[in-house]
């Protein structure tokens, strides 16, 4: 049995360790760039308020190289998806769709040993592959994500000649969803349940087309629903609460509407840390009711209806400030810290892995369920 | 040996053509005492019928001395044709032709002549069933 | 006879989908150390039958014990049925040497000599790819896949319904000289009573999901009979005699009379049925009484 799963599964085997070769030897040749980019910006040697360092570090890592973390943290996210449709809805769908469970369910192995050993076998391959990408990924950005944790930015546009080019995410924290998706070990546990999602849905529908559309629409959906809904409360979240300073808000004149009115910026400053809320309250704790302004931080932009200006006359900053600080407002940030990286990645990773148990377990009943001629 | 053909329309059940085919191999001298005759796997796997039915004409020829089967060997003639069932075979065929003779004497062609025989043959194969 | 289990038994087997009954009423005993046919016309249960004795299907109602085990109920009941489906499906990817590899990993009664002698025989390239195979070729892999598993009882759907006459023969050749070499029990089903008329010795009439008769092939010749003679009813008959079938024209009545006594009255011509005339008179609508008689031969 183990041979005749090896012998289905030899094409896809042979494509995967073709892309995983392909992209190791690219890493590879890529990383000492990075590496002597961190050194010449005196991160090595750097222990602490290096955020300075880190940010030149980041601006001045090159296109290819930014290239090259986009492209990693898409693979990540897009192998464990190609997996289940290429790898789980097939798995037994395409038997049933092409008469051969005929053969397969008739010689002298029971079908809860078949299933079991296809689930088992390709489910490790699919895991293994996860793994590995992610370790050789996550080893040839390990000078970025340090630099992000040690506080630094990249700006896009400033350092040396050319089009200087940046994503959502480049040098962006370890949690920060999309990254997170990207590194550890939740890449295994994805790739886990989307391969047993694809063979479950394979199985109950049993033809390989439908299996792989509703597999995707099914695994996209849980991807979409646990960094937004999930993830945030698996472990408590931390809370910051500190004055927002009025003295030093600027003043300034929304080009669009015409109104002017004061920002405000706020002190959080937890470098690697995954922000869920960043509100301005009152003391009270409340929302304030009586300034209109932008709903969400890090940076306020206020205007309590006391200062809105009358028509005709002009702006007046010094009252509004004045009401301002009597306002005494204050910035509340709700988010998990950069040490929850791992605990968080361990616990998703153990929710994924119980539900591709779970989907397993389907798998086997519904393949011994004899209804199928 | 002896290489067998079978007539899937002549009507006559297959084991009992297997068993006119080795009379008649008899009688012409095509096989002789001590010929084994084709394996059962080898008559059913060429003429692609039940091996029980040669199994049937075998046994049917065991019973009627003209074969015996040795047991992981195979099936072998027993009887060679005598020259006494020669002479018989002689004296039935010039019944037959004065019978001819006067079956188209009465009016009857060939085709008549061979359903009365066969409804004849039928008969008595009935009474000796019964 | 090998052996006193039966190849089959079947009590009381019922098959239904939504309000449909694919197979109904089903009561029979194919004997071991047969080749049964399973004929009648498509869609009258055959496959689900077959379906239901391989373990692809579970019963709706009634039981069906395969030599003398539940169908498919573990690997050592698995190991004594061999199975070659409908349209002899192959792997179209694997080659013909990958289909015996496969055969040798999940069976342990693998006899590789077999597999290796038919495949030779066949003239087939062990690395040619099952998909590139004519239809013909893919049955006998199909067969020596099953064969070579050294089953006690080989089930096979209408193995050669696609096949030219030529692939027809050298199918039933085989088959004929396996079963006979490792005395095999065989159950094929065919929409054809001329396939099965060469090779069958047991005989299973299937029409409307319903068995119509059932029973040794020579049992069945010995006691049917066509009577021709003087125009009369049906009822007429002497009680011994079971109309099967009846057509009247003129002055002359035939009646297709099912009979364990020999028939002595000398107005009736009596003759003997073929097999397939014997098939049609029991698929025709005209067959059996209103009442839907279910028709045993009585060993």
């Amino acid at each position: 049995m183990i041979w005749l799963t090896w012998r289905q599964f030899r094409p896809q085997a042979i494509a995967a360790v073709g892309a995983l070769a392909a992209m190791a030897i690219v890493l590879a040749a890529t990383r000492p760039g990075l590496s002597s980019g961190y050194a010449a910006a005196g991160l090595s040697a750097c222990h602490a308020h290096c955020a300075t360092a880190a940010s030149i570090f980041l601006d001045r890592v090159g296109n290819f190289d930014k290239f090259l973390d986009f492209g990693g943290v898409l693979l990540i996210i897009v192998a464990p998806v190609l997996m289940g449709l290429f790898w789980g809805a097939p798995l037994i769908a395409r038997e049933v769709a092409e008469g051969t469970h005929r053969i397969a369910w008739n010689q002298s192995v029971t079908r809860t040993r078949w299933t079991i050993v296809k689930l088992g076998l390709v489910g490790l391959a699919a895991i293994s592959t996860a793994g590995l990408l992610s370790l050789m990924v996550t080893w040839w950005a390990s000078p970025i994500d340090a630099a992000s944790l040690a506080g630094g930015s990249a700006q896009a546009g400033t350092g040396g000649n050319g089009v200087h080019i940046t994503f959502n995410g480049f040098g962006e924290a370890r949690l920060d969803p999309v990254i997170f998706d990207a590194r550890g070990v939740a890449p295994l546990g994805y790739a886990a349940l989307a391969f047993a999602l694809g063979v479950t849905v394979g199985v109950l529908l049993r033809r390989t087309l439908p299996a792989m559309a509703l597999t995707l629409v099914a695994f996209v959906a849980i991807q979409v629903l646990m960094p937004n809904f999930v993830r945030p409360h698996l472990l408590p979240p931390a809370h910051f609460t500190a004055p927002l300073s009025t003295q030093h808000g600027q003043v300034g004149t929304n080009v669009g509407t015409g109104i002017t009115d004061i920002q405000l910026t706020g002190s959080f400053a937890k470098p690697g840390a995954w922000v869920l809320s960043d509100t301005v309250i009152t003391p009270s704790g409340a929302q304030p009711s009586d300034i209109i302004m932008t709903p969400a931080g890090p940076e306020f932009t206020v205007l309590p209806r006391a200062c809105t200006p009358t028509p005709g006359s002009g702006f007046n900053p010094v009252p509004c400030r004045e009401t301002l600080a009597a306002m005494h407002l204050r910035q509340a940030v709700t988010y998990q810290p950069a040490s929850r990286f791992w605990p968080l990645q361990w616990i998703e990773t153990g929710i994924y892995l119980l539900l591709t148990a779970g989907l397993g377990w389907v798998c086997v009943w519904q393949v011994r369920r004899r209804r199928t001629p | 040996m002896i290489d067998f053909h079978l007539n899937s329309r002549s009507g006559v059940a297959p084991y009992l053509q297997l068993i006119r085919q080795v009379r008649q191999a008899l009688q012409l001298g095509l096989l002789r005492e001590g010929d084994q005759l084709p394996t059962v796997k080898d008559v059913a796997g060429s003429l692609a019928i039940n091996p029980n039915t040669v199994l049937k004409a075998y046994r049917s020829l065991e019973y009627e001395g003209l074969a015996a089967a040795k047991p992981g060997v195979g099936t072998f003639v027993t009887k060679t044709v005598s020259d006494q069932s020669v002479v018989a075979h002689q004296r039935l065929s010039m019944e037959l032709s004065a019978w001819i003779g006067r079956a188209q004497q009465a009016g009857l062609d060939f085709e008549d002549m061979e359903a009365l025989f066969q409804r004849a043959a039928r008969a008595a194969a009935q009474e000796e069933a019964v | 006879m090998s052996s006193t289990t039966a190849a089959i038994e079947a009590h009381g087997l019922g098959k239904r989908y939504g309000h449909r009954w694919a197979l109904a009423d089903c009561t029979l005993t194919i004997p071991a150390g047969h080749v049964a046919g399973l004929v009648g016309p498509n869609g009258a249960g055959k496959t689900t039958l077959i379906s239901l004795a391989t373990g692809m299907l579970a019963p709706t109602t009634g039981t069906i014990e395969v030599l003398g085990g539940l169908p498919a109920s573990g690997p050592g009941q698995l190991a004594r049925v061999g199975y070659v489906a409908q349209d002899t499906p192959t792997y179209a990817g694997l080659s013909v040497a990958d289909h015996l590899r496969l055969g040798a990993h999940l069976n342990p009664r693998w006899d590789a000599g077999l597999a290796r002698r038919r495949i030779e025989q066949l003239s087939l390239d062990p690395k040619q790819k099952a998909g590139r195979l004519s239809g013909g070729q893919r049955a006998q892999l199909a067969l020596t896949l099953a064969l070579a598993k050294r089953p006690e009882l080989l089930i096979l759907d209408e193995p050669i319904a696609s096949l030219d006459p030529v692939a027809r023969r050298e199918f039933l050749q085989v088959l004929m000289h396996v079963t006979a070499e490792q005395e095999l029990s065989v159950v094929m089903s065919s929409h054809l009573v001329a396939d099965l008329e060469r090779v069958a010795d047991y005989l299973v009439v299937l029409v409307a999901s319903r068995v119509r008769i059932d029973g040794e092939v020579d049992d069945l010749l010995a006691t049917h009979h066509l009577l021709t003679g003087p125009r009369r009813a049906a009822a007429t008959l002497p009680a011994s005699q079971q109309v099967i079938t009846d057509s009247h024209a003129g002055r002359q009545s035939t009646f297709l009379v099912r009979s364990s006594e020999p028939i002595i009255d000398p107005a009736w011509t009596a003759e003997e049925v073929s097999l397939e005339d014997l098939v049609l008179a029991y698929m025709g609508p005209s067959s059996g009484s209103p009442q839907e008689q279910r028709l045993e031969v009585h060993q």
